[in-house]
């Protein structure tokens, strides 16, 4: 029997969570002299307001479904990848390898050629923790934690020492050619005779990170391999039971995983910056963790927390700009959020859950009595 | 007259729409031993759980020694003079006898003198009671029935008059068992009450003067023991005539199946499991082994299910199969016509969080024919196949998409029999077939074995329960710390024999 109804668990308890969050936020800005219902509407207005606000919410989204979805599979095997955020990285690596060094004739080619590179890369760089693990025994989330320092040294060096043009002072590899740049949503929709923000960056990686959210669904609730995988989650001796290889799970789910992440670099790589810089995921690979957990591992769910964080990000950065508020705060708005609908799932949870078990009581009660 | 040590008066219970306990009373006098039968799922758990302050009646008094007493929690429980002796033991592994059972009743924040007066009282009790224990030995070292005794210690220590406990000898060899009985005769000759929660109606008989049935949350009987038989009991906890006996008819034997030679299995810890044994069952009849828990039949038959890797021979139809677990394992198994019912549903046979219909192909989800295409599986074809099961075997609730986790025990079980004796497998590996498994599914279950056997196919059954080994094996392997200790027949053996096999007592003329 369930505890309570599926609206209340996924609709209700993020919401509760999320309004909690926003109560401590009011405070800490009524705190340092400032209006919460001023922040809050230029927060939303800020995300919200405009095409071009509109623009930067669902480019921040798509980030964030990317690392969302990455962090959803490999829990469905009960892996937990803290390593998106370096996975991601070196994403964007196979993103600008592959955009500077093949001469593509078009955008819908290279978007494939990257989209190969980004998640090949990405894979690679979560496959070696998940070999790790499985045969070594060392500890995933460890080594994935580990290795986005790896990968931050890494790209560091490479865009200093290696892929910088010559006589350029910024550590960042040059421009992608003309034919790489993808379709932002300005065009995408000018065809369709809606006109759209042209500054904005949300672009064509968008539909891409809509593609695999699909596909996610289907891996873990259609597929055999999703059912291999979901079975190894939740009970490895069942896993070994049935004849299903704990290396090959572990492997697996953490390379679709990593290859996800990776594919990240499709959106701010290629179709924002057009060029690969220092430190281009910006944490990215971090919120995706606070995403899946907020989306409860399922793909609907992680486009809708992504898109939520998207707003936080967008709406974040206009506050910052438009009033008094120092950055930093909004980072503690942020952080609120995250700590609400991400760690502290349960303090809300539990009373829900308890408020529907007492009002189920309370009918089968009176049903009787009657 | 005494008041009873324990009253209770019309005591219910509700879990949302699901009547666990329904107006319960039941008294039990001073100085005596009172059991509690009932099937799983009957309310025998939840009824000690609101006695020893687990969860509280929505409705009922509870009294203690005439007295009504409130148990909010087991701290109340335990000042009023209850103790509890649970199925699955509490004890801190890596302390010793001494340091668990002084565990939550320190007296101040030092150590040192708790653990002295512990060890004095300790002695005494240990005296007083027959319940001989070393102070120092570490949990982990010893075994279960001296860390039930702790339990009980542990009890004693902080002054129960009430003792419960639950199943207590699920875990027990016959002897231990013995060993327990003659300490809760001393118990109760000291005036201790003590309410005993068992499945078995052995021991309802040989040591309880009263007994209670429960059956579906209700207290369907109260009853002398002198005055009840097991036939008796065993109707009234299922509510309708059942056999005790399993019926079968003589094995009619074929060529081997399964034939195992000089097999060894060395633990991740580097501990050798077991130590080199060689059998063999023959097509049409049940091989049934024997042995208390722990030594060494878990091990084989997850090596024989491909779970585990080993060393040794192992033929299926005459057909050598790897063992070193690099080329063979759970499915390759089966592709070889062995089906295996886990002795853990929970953990091995089934995924608990799995609906009904995703776990009735568990371990063969990946054949053809549950296959759309390469990646997606078809899922309506594996639903007609769970129903079918489900109406084949009278799985309940008929719901294929309830969660695994929702069914009772006995259905649980159901499932994952349903699941491998529906493959008509050459050999069926079958652990611990009816553990935490209501009486009418025990029925159930054991005929279908037995059907399966007098289809002519070759069974391996690994059980504690002695007379389940009794009532369906056709020969008798009893394994004692990782080896084979002898080979009985069924009709020219008895438990007490059996049980010195397992205690690794060897008879004349057998080596070891």
């Amino acid at each position: 029997m369930e505890k309570m109804p599926k609206w209340a668990d996924v609709l209700l308890v993020p919401l509760i969570s999320l309004l909690l969050a926003g109560v401590l936020s009011a405070l800490v800005i009524l705190a340092i002299g400032e209006s919460p219902g001023k922040a809050l509407w230029i927060m939303i207005d800020g995300a919200m307001g405009s095409k071009y606000n509109w623009g930067y919410t669902l480019y921040y989204a798509t980030n964030f479904i990317f690392t969302g979805l990455a962090v959803a599979v490999a829990f469905h095997a009960r892996m937990f990848n803290i390593g998106g955020e370096g996975q991601a990285m070196l994403g964007g690596l196979g993103v600008a390898l592959a955009c500077t060094y093949i001469p593509w004739p078009h955008w819908s080619l290279a978007i494939l050629g990257a989209g190969v590179a980004s998640a090949a890369f990405g894979a690679l760089w979560a496959v070696i923790p998940a070999w790790l693990q499985a045969k070594r025994g060392s500890h995933i989330v460890i080594t994935t934690i580990m290795f986005n320092f790896i990968a931050s040294a890494l790209l560091n060096y490479l865009l200093v020492e290696v892929l910088k043009p010559k006589g350029s002072m910024e550590p960042a590899t040059g421009k992608f050619p003309e034919a790489t740049h993808l379709p932002n949503f300005h065009d995408m929709l000018a065809p369709l005779g809606i006109s759209f923000s042209r500054g904005a960056p949300a672009n064509v990686s968008f539909i891409i990170a809509l593609l695999a959210c699909v596909f996610v669904w289907l891996l873990i609730w259609r597929s055999r391999l999703g059912y291999e995988m979901r079975a190894f989650g939740h009970s490895e001796p069942a896993a070994r039971y049935a004849g299903i290889n704990p290396t090959k799970m572990i492997v697996i789910s953490m390379t679709i995983s990593g290859a996800l992440a990776g594919m990240m670099a499709l959106n701010n790589v290629m179709g924002e910056a057009e060029r690969l810089v220092l430190n281009a995921t910006e944490g990215a690979g971090f919120i995706g963790i606070a995403v899946a957990l907020m989306g409860r591992n399922h793909p609907l769910g992680v486009v809708l927390a992504a898109i939520l964080f998207g707003a936080l990000y967008q709406g974040g950065a206009i506050l910052a700009q438009d009033t008094d508020i120092p950055v930093q705060l909004v980072l503690v708005i942020q952080a609120l959020v995250i700590l609400f609908t991400g760690a502290l799932d349960n303090m809300v949870r539990m009373p829900v859950e308890k408020f529907f078990l007492a009002r189920r009581l309370g009918a089968a009660k009176a049903k009787k009595e009657a | 007259m005494t008041a009873p040590a324990i009253e209770l008066r019309g005591i219910s219970k509700a879990f949302g729409p699901v009547q666990a306990n329904k107006d319960i009373s039941l008294s039990v006098m001073p100085g005596t031993i009172h059991g509690i039968i009932g099937e799983n799922g009957a309310g025998k758990s939840t009824l000690m759980s609101i006695l020893y302050g687990f969860y509280k009646a929505d409705s009922g008094v509870i009294l203690i020694n005439g007295k009504p007493t409130q148990i909010p929690d087991s701290q109340a429980a335990i000042r009023a003079g209850i103790g509890m002796v649970f199925q699955h033991f509490k004890l801190v592994e890596n302390f010793t006898i001494l340091e668990n059972i002084v565990l939550g009743a320190e007296e101040g924040s030092l150590l040192r003198p708790s653990l002295a007066k512990a060890r004095t009282e300790l002695k005494r009790l240990s005296e007083e009671y027959e319940l001989h224990v070393d102070p120092d030995a570490l949990i982990e070292e010893i075994g279960v029935g001296m860390q039930q005794r702790v339990e009980i210690l542990k009890a004693l220590y902080r002054h129960a008059d009430i003792l419960i406990l639950d199943e207590p000898t699920g875990v027990l060899t016959p002897a231990e068992a013995d060993h327990l009985f003659r300490i809760l005769a001393n118990l109760r000759r000291e005036g201790k009450t003590i309410i005993l929660i068992t499945h078995k109606l052995r021991e309802i008989m040989d040591i309880t003067e009263t007994v209670s049935v429960m059956r579906r949350g209700q207290m369907t009987a109260t009853v002398r023991t002198a005055d009840t038989s097991p036939q008796e009991l065993a109707e009234l906890m299922v509510g309708r005539k059942v056999l005790l006996q399993v019926e079968k008819t003589a094995a009619r034997p074929g060529a081997p199946v399964l034939e195992v030679e000089n097999l060894r299995v060395v633990d991740e810890a580097g501990v050798e499991r077991v130590k080199g044994v060689s059998f063999n069952v023959r097509a049409g009849e049940i091989l049934g082994i024997a042995g208390v828990a722990g030594n060494g039949q878990s091990e084989l038959l997850e090596v024989l299910g491909g779970m585990q890797h080993a060393t040794g021979l192992l033929k299926v139809n005459g057909q050598s199969l790897d063992l070193s677990g690099l080329h063979s394992d759970g499915r390759t198994r089966r592709a070889h016509g062995v089906a295996h019912v886990p002795e853990d549903r929970q953990r091995e046979g089934l995924i608990m969080e799995y609906s009904a219909w995703e776990n009735a192909v568990f371990g063969y989800h990946h054949e053809q024919k549950y296959q759309k295409n390469m990646f997606l599986m078809d899922q309506a074809a594996i639903r007609a196949d769970a129903e079918a099961k489900i109406e084949r075997f009278d799985i309940r609730p008929p719901n294929a998409n309830l969660s695994a986790k929702n069914f009772s025990g006995g259905n649980q079980q159901k499932i994952v029999v349903a699941r491998e004796i529906e493959r008509n497998p050459d050999l069926l590996l079958v652990g611990q077939p009816t553990r935490g498994v209501d009486i009418g599914a025990i029925e159930f279950i054991h005929k279908q074995i037995i059907a399966l056997r007098d289809q002519g196919k070759a069974i391996l059954l690994v059980s504690v329960e002695l007379d389940e080994i009794l009532s369906l094996s056709d020969r008798i392997a009893v394994m004692f710390d990782g080896r084979i200790m002898g080979e009985r027949l069924p009709h020219e053996t008895s438990p007490q024999e059996l049980g010195l096999l397992m205690a690794g007592v060897v008879g004349k003329g057998e080596a070891a």
